[in-house]
């Protein structure tokens, strides 16, 4: 073959897009849909990095086989005069694509397990300690007072809006009075079902001031799809500033 | 397994071919009859799934904009054609109730499985004829028991087709029709899997030899154990709920309830959780009784189309008892965000994660047998390889949600509800397709219209694919699934034009549809007439009148050879070579 074609166009905009994936550097390039929202929690990156870990792999497999696949059909289409090649397979074929998939899950399922060991089963020191409850549809969020306790009589309440400082870890306490929800925070890669009748722990922290939503996640019922509360991520003053005068409001 | 095939036939004659109507066409014992019956009922129900499913994403595209005309057929859910969020949550709820219990179940267990099974072991029906059709006219009554369900006061059941509980105990009536006729259902299913395990292990024509089976009749065995070993632990906990509803039972509801601010008085030491871990130990294996048929359709029709032998028939067979075994013990995935032990989350995902393993066998074998074939692209084959496409994105995308930190992002999105439509459509429906358009002759002697086959396949495969990848897109931005409103989050507003997008595919989709919906009608007075082996395939149901007379075969066939055995090299330019063909005569004489 002595003719080059030169590189299709839509190739070159997939390894840019590709590559985009792979780099989050270069991630911005690429329109906001085919990225994962914007990460504000210590242990998101993490969580982030095991996802596009996994869509490179599972990418280039997808690619392998549909690539393979239409080879296969235009290659081995039917033409009068030749016939199909008579076998019935070949055990070490079978063996090697039984042992490489093995190994690529197990290895993934290692790596997974150490950021879930780190995220859900072990708790940080020096957190701070809220009580979500939850019902249908509000998310009822108690705070600890000036004595540093929950469940004492300085807790403060809100209805919907979660406050709390930037770089320390907070330790949310979930509850639900009714029905199953789900306490989850998008841009902190936090999700973690309120089931009544049980107590769950979780934690996160945050890694800058802002505002986002929380929403729940679970079907609840006919407000399911309005079940939205707030966070404000705020520095240590601010939200001692922030707590002190809604104690002062609801006391008054 | 016993490698020898035992012999034992219906006596000729055990049920006489009916002359009247009612015996001939609606309480027929025949199971061919019986699974065109299912065929019909499962295409209905599938008209029925896709409307809800329209209603669903109509709203998720134009939220709140009025539909004229559903104001006066649904005027509680739907007044003056806005949707109520309450009959929003039926319609999801309702579509993929529908779509599992109603129309993919039948269609592959009940239509293929019957009409395909007793034909292709070389038997002369079912084993327990009778009891087939009880299976069908029990099914039925479930159907008309969801259906009415709508027309209830408060509407259809609206808490997702898992009914979590604590919700499901408390929703209105509807709830409570949903829970019978799944029940009523779940009989139906549990004596079609008795039959079907009984028939194959039992009615196998001889020298029918466990591997000599055709991989459907594997696929539907393995099914049929997991749905006999399942569907017993959903109807216990349904039974369950239904206590909890109706006799003021706890099994679900612990201490302290207050439902909107009134304590429930009679609830107390039950767990919401319960119901979940037994609702998806049936439920994982659930998804294998609806993928494993459609693999075992893709394998039968993979060989015929490439003329070549499946590759590696035992791995085929191994692969499908190893989903089906490893199927058991990776119900907890469902549950990483429930509030289930961590630890236990580990163990669920590394159990998860190797499940991958024989489905990615599986895929390999299937290019294996692509590779040096000599493939037509007729509309059968075309289903079958985009069943081969598609389950790859349903099985790749899987592996996020079984990696338990990412699973903590995408859970409960979007993202989810793009690997369940991969798998069960692009799966499934596809795999179904495929039998569809292969065993038509088979069932009606004449050929649906292949053009019309292959524009109705275009538009599908296009469609489906811009309704459901860009699920994949919403679940990453972090839209949850099950919402009604989602244009009230700052973080998914942006995401409109691309439901837009994706409900104005399914248009298409639907569209495209009634093209399949009239070929197959047209085609029963139109169609091509067939002999009876138009596509030269080598297993029994080729080798008798398309379609087949009472009882199948005028003598019961003999088995010399596995049946996928194509473009033999002894058999010259014969590139078939049926299952019930004895030796060749020089063969004999070489033996003899």
């Amino acid at each position: 073959m002595t003719r080059v074609t030169p590189p299709a166009r839509g190739v070159r905009i997939g390894f840019a897009a590709l590559a985009a994936v792979a780099f989050p550097s270069l991630a911005s390039a690429l329109p906001f849909w085919l990225r994962l929202p914007e990460n504000v929690s210590t242990f998101g990156g993490k969580i982030d990095s095991l996802f596009y870990l996994i869509l490179w792999i599972t990418g280039a497999i997808f690619v392998l086989v549909e690539v393979l696949l239409i080879y296969f059909l235009i290659r081995y289409r039917h033409r009068e005069g030749r016939p199909a090649h008579y076998t019935h397979g070949s055990n070490r074929l079978e063996v090697i694509w039984t042992i490489v998939p093995a190994i690529i899950c197990v290895v993934l399922a290692l790596l997974s397990r150490r950021s879930w060991a780190e995220i859900k089963q072990n708790m940080p020191q020096g957190a701070m300690n809220v009580e979500i409850t939850a019902e249908q549809f509000a998310w009822n969020i108690r705070y600890p007072g000036p004595d540093g306790k929950l469940e004492t009589a300085d807790d403060v309440v809100t209805l919907n809006q979660l406050h709390f400082p930037v770089g320390r870890p907070l330790i949310v306490t979930l509850h639900s009075k009714d029905v199953i929800h789900s306490f989850f925070l998008p841009e902190f890669r936090v999700k973690q079902d309120a089931v009544p009748g049980m107590t769950t722990r979780i934690w996160l922290e945050a890694t800058r001031v802002g505002h986002w939503e929380i929403v729940c996640a679970e079907l609840c019922g006919l407000g399911h799809y309005r079940m939205k509360g707030f966070v404000t991520v705020e520095t240590p003053e601010e939200f001692d500033r922030w707590l002190a005068e809604t104690a002062r409001e609801a006391s008054s | 397994m016993s490698t020898i095939a035992v012999a034992r036939e219906l006596p000729p004659g055990v049920h006489p071919e009916p002359t009247s109507f009612w015996r001939k066409y609606i309480f027929s014992l025949d199971h061919k009859v019986i699974g065109k019956q299912y065929l019909f009922y499962s295409l209905s129900m599938l008209v029925v799934g896709g409307l809800l499913a329209t209603l669903v994403r109509w709203q998720l595209a134009w939220p709140g904009r009025p539909i004229g005309f559903m104001g006066k057929l649904a005027p509680e859910g739907m007044p003056n054609g806005v949707m109520l969020p309450e009959f929003y949550n039926s319609l999801f709820t309702m579509h993929a109730t529908i779509m599992i219990f109603f129309a993919i179940m039948p269609i592959l267990i009940g239509a293929f499985g019957n009409f395909v099974v007793p034909l292709q072991i070389g038997a002369r029906d079912m084993a327990f004829p009778w009891l087939n059709m009880f299976s069908f006219w029990t099914a039925v009554p479930a159907a008309v028991i969801i259906i009415w369900s709508f027309f209830v006061t408060g509407g259809a059941a609206q808490s997702g087709w898992t009914s979590y509980a604590p919700l499901s105990a408390i929703m209105p009536k509807g709830q409570t029709l949903w829970l019978i006729s799944l029940l009523v259902l779940g009989i139906s299913s549990l004596l079609t899997a008795v039959n079907i395990i009984t028939t194959i292990i039992n009615l196998r024509a001889p020298g029918m030899t466990f591997f000599r089976l055709p991989l459907t009749v594997w696929a539907l065995f393995i099914t049929a154990i997991l749905l006999l070993l399942a569907l017993p632990v959903l109807s216990g906990a349904m039974i369950m709920l239904l206590f909890d509803r109706l006799l003021g039972t706890t099994f679900f509801l612990p201490k302290g309830l207050i439902i909107s601010g009134q304590p429930l008085t009679n609830a107390g030491g039950g767990q919401a959780l319960l119901w979940q871990h037994l609702f998806w130990f049936f439920g994982h294996p659930e998804v294998y009784i609806m993928i494993l048929p459609a693999m075992g359709i893709t394998s039968e029709i993979l060989p015929v189309f490439s003329r070549k032998p499946i590759f590696g028939y035992r791995a085929m067979a191994y692969s499908i008892m190893g989903i089906a075994g490893l199927g058991w013990i990776v119900w907890g995935h469902h549950m990483f965000m429930s509030g289930m032990n961590p630890i236990l989350g580990t163990t669920f995902m590394i159990s998860t994660m190797v499940i991958a393993v024989p489905s990615a066998i599986k895929v390999f074998n299937w290019l294996g047998t692509l590779w040096g074939g000599s493939i037509r692209f007729t509309t059968p084959m075309l289903n079958a390889l985009a069943f081969v496409s598609m389950f790859v994105i349903g099985g790749l995308s899987g592996i996020f949600m079984a990696s338990t930190p990412v699973d903590i992002f995408i859970h409960d999105t979007y993202f989810i509800v793009g690997h369940i439509h991969y798998v069960l459509f692009g799966g499934s429906l596809f795999g179904a397709f495929a039998g569809l358009y292969f065993w038509y002759p088979k069932m009606f002697g004449r050929k649906m219209s292949e053009r019309w086959g292959k524009i109705h396949f275009t538009l599908t495969f296009i469609a489906y694919n811009c309704v459901f990848f860009p699920m994949h897109f919403l679940g990453m931005r972090g839209m949850q699934r099950r919402i009604y409103d989602y244009t009230q989050y700052a973080h998914l507003k942006g995401l409109q034009p691309m439901n837009q997008f994706m409900t104005i595919s399914l248009f298409v989709l639907g569209a495209a549809q009634v093209i399949l919906v009239l070929n197959f009608f047209l085609s029963m007075r139109r169609g091509e007439r067939v002999g009876p082996n138009p596509w030269k395939a080598n297993t029994l149901e080729w080798q008798t009148a398309s379609p087949p007379p009472h009882e199948n075969f005028a003598e019961i066939p003999t088995i010399y050879r596995g049946p996928y055995e194509y473009s033999a090299p002894e058999r010259g330019a014969d590139d078939h070579w049926p299952q019930n063909e004895p030796p060749s005569q020089r063969a004999v004489t070489a033996h003899g």
